[in-house]
């Protein structure tokens, strides 16, 4: 049996559950799926769940689950296991599940891969596959030791309405576990947002973003240039906007904006993970690297492999023509 | 406060690793070294921790001889003496190896606080610092991006995902994982860079019974690609006008 472990906040599912549910059933390939879902209040949460093409749904209802803590979670999740004995336990790999998975698979021992974006038989045994060095390389790897070993999908690995959703309902079952809320030693306070964004970047047509192959902050003007000509927004990835060379509500990633415009143009970018789950939507990609093995072009639907200090220039004197 | 920080040295994310012949790790003697990145803005958090409120940091690696680069500068930025885990095993050991050896290596030492990077540059696994801080019985948090002391314990900014974060509150000792962009590097001085000769490194080595791998590579190689890339050559100015032409004749993204 396959466990998943769903994540939800506040009542609300999180939808890459649904992307993790997809990876466990075809990794399952017709064995059962069972998903756990943990917190204060998640009767909602279960129901939507039991939609999916899966044996059951568990449930672990506490109160001192209420605000996510790892040592809240990472208790019951390894007392739900200890009763369920899993083959492999599958999360999604959200921030929540990278700050309590490692946890929970050191106080059982287990092997855990994390930020797998598909699987594959090599000889009798399932190797993850998982990007490796910032994605300039892929591994296939194997889990070693004792079941069940942990996985993590990587967000958008699978896609959250390619899951199976059965014909009936699936059962909800209840388990009863006890949580010592005075052994959970975070305290956590409730989420907020740093300021209000006065750039929506997710409605921009077009966008130029710069890396860190813009080398100095002066250089961002020649892009500005660029993405006036082109009449497009200027984003950046992360170390642009650590930097403090773009405002942070101009980074583009996981921990930055989501986009989805007609042009995103990637002016010294690798093409990190974290940065490409946060334009992969993009309709027309275009990546300007020096480096020919760089990641950004495996997304990219045109690239030039050359200095973007030569290119660019040429780039908006061709606009003007 | 005693601070611990965990420093990684990774191949310099300037160049493409090359896979050695039974493809199942990169040709360690083709690759250029540096620190891992989070790992620096670790080590400059540890550094302004003890500026603010004394104690002393201490730099933790474990690897192969050629670890003592990173440490050395991490020593001359200010870190005040280093455990360097010696074994050649470790080079490209999994997360659990790793968390193992620097708990072995730490223990006996109390931290008040140990800092680790969020992630690792080269295997990426995101976590070494959370099994170290579970095999030391120690509470910790994630992708932090501010550190207040609080009584007793520390108040920390946790990142979430799409610009949102968290603050959480915990007693000490405990493990934080550094994210990038925490707070403004400072660079080796001449003078740190004298000093740092002069500081203490303590070899320890591994644990006598070196925990199980619990993850092999079977293979490594370069990513396939997704799409077709149409990659577009000549000159810069040939390029960059046939890539306009396409924008505009075939993708019709731009007027
Ligand atoms: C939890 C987490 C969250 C993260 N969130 C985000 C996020 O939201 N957004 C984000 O972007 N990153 C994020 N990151 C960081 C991410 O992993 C990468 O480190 C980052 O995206 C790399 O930025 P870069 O491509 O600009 O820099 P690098 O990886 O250093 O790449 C620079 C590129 O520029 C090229 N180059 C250099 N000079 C030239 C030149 N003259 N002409 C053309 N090309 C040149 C190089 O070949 C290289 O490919 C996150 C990481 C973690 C662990
Ligand atoms: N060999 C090592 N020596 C010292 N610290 C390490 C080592 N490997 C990992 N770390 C620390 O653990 C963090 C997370 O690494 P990882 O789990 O490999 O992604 C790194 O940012 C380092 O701070």
């Amino acid at each position: 049996m396959i466990l998943v472990i769903g994540e939800q906040r506040n009542g609300t599912l999180n939808r890459a559950t649904w992307e993790a549910v997809a990876g466990a059933q075809q990794l399952a390939a017709g064995a059962p799926v069972v998903v756990v879902v943990a917190g204060a209040g998640v009767e909602r949460v279960a129901a939507e769940l039991a939609a999916g093409q899966v044996q059951e749904i568990v449930t672990i209802d506490s109160p001192a689950l209420d605000a996510y803590t790892p040592d809240g979670y990472t208790a019951v999740l390894a007392a739900a296991i200890a009763l369920l004995s899993p083959s492999v336990v599958v999360l999604p790999h959200t921030y929540q599940t990278r700050d309590f998975a490692p946890k929970l698979a050191a106080r059982l021992d287990r092997a855990l891969i994390t930020d797998v974006t598909g699987m594959k038989k090599v000889g009798g045994d399932t190797a993850f596959v998982r990007p490796m060095f910032q994605g300039k390389l892929t591994a296939d790897v194997v889990p070693q030791g004792p079941a069940p070993h942990f996985v993590t999908f990587q967000i958008g690995a699978f896609r959250a309405d390619q899951a199976g959703r059965g014909a009936t309902a699936a059962p909800i079952r209840p388990v009863a576990v006890n949580v010592d809320a005075g052994a959970i030693r975070q305290k956590p306070e409730a989420p907020f947002q740093e300021a209000k964004q006065s750039v929506d970047l997710s409605q921009a047509e077009r966008i130029v973003s710069v890396g860190r192959g813009i080398k100095e902050q002066s250089n961002i003007a020649l892009a500005q240039q660029l993405a006036d000509a082109l009449g497009a927004e200027l984003a950046a990835s992360r170390p642009i906007c650590d930097s403090g060379w773009l405002p942070m509500e101009r980074q583009v990633g996981s921990s930055g904006q989501t986009v989805a415009p007609k042009l995103y143009l990637a002016l010294g970018i690798s093409g990190a993970i974290q940065h490409l789950v946060g334009m992969k939507g993009a309709s027309t990609i275009v990546a300007i690297n020096k480096d020919p093995d760089a990641p950004i072009f495996e997304v990219a639907d045109f690239g030039i492999v050359g200095d973007l200090f030569e290119i660019v220039p040429a780039m908006i004197a061709a606009l003007k023509t | 406060m005693r601070i611990a920080v965990c420093i990684k040295q990774v191949p310099s994310r300037d160049s493409q690793p090359r896979v050695n012949d039974d493809q199942t790790w990169i040709r360690e003697q083709d690759a250029g070294y540096e620190m891992n990145e989070p790992d620096a803005y670790a080590l400059e958090e540890a550094l302004r921790l003890k500026e603010a409120q004394g104690g002393e940091v201490v730099v933790c690696s474990a690897g192969p001889a050629r670890v003592a680069q990173v440490i050395r500068e991490a020593l001359a930025r200010g870190a005040d003496r280093a455990i360097h885990v010696d074994d050649d095993g470790l080079a490209s050991a999994d997360a659990f190896v790793i968390a193992d050896a620097l708990a072995e290596a730490m223990r006996q030492e109390a931290f008040d606080l140990i800092l680790t990077g969020l992630q690792s540059d080269d295997q990426g696994f995101a976590q070494t610092g959370v099994i170290l801080a579970e095999r030391l019985g120690l509470s910790h948090a994630t992708i932090i991006m501010e550190v207040q002391s609080a009584a007793g314990g520390v108040r920390v900014k946790r990142e979430l995902e799409g610009g949102w974060f968290q603050w959480v509150s915990m007693p000490l000792p405990a493990v934080l994982t550094i994210q990038s962009g925490i707070n403004q590097l400072r660079y080796a001085t001449l003078k740190g860079i004298m000093a740092a000769k002069k500081k203490e490194i303590r070899k320890a080595a591994p644990p006598a019974t070196i925990a199980a791998p619990k993850q092999k590579i079977v293979s490594l190689y370069l990513p396939e690609k997704s799409k077709k890339t149409q990659m577009i050559t000549g000159s810069p100015a040939e390029a960059a006008t046939e890539l306009v032409r396409r924008l505009r004749e075939d993708a019709r993204v731009i007027s």
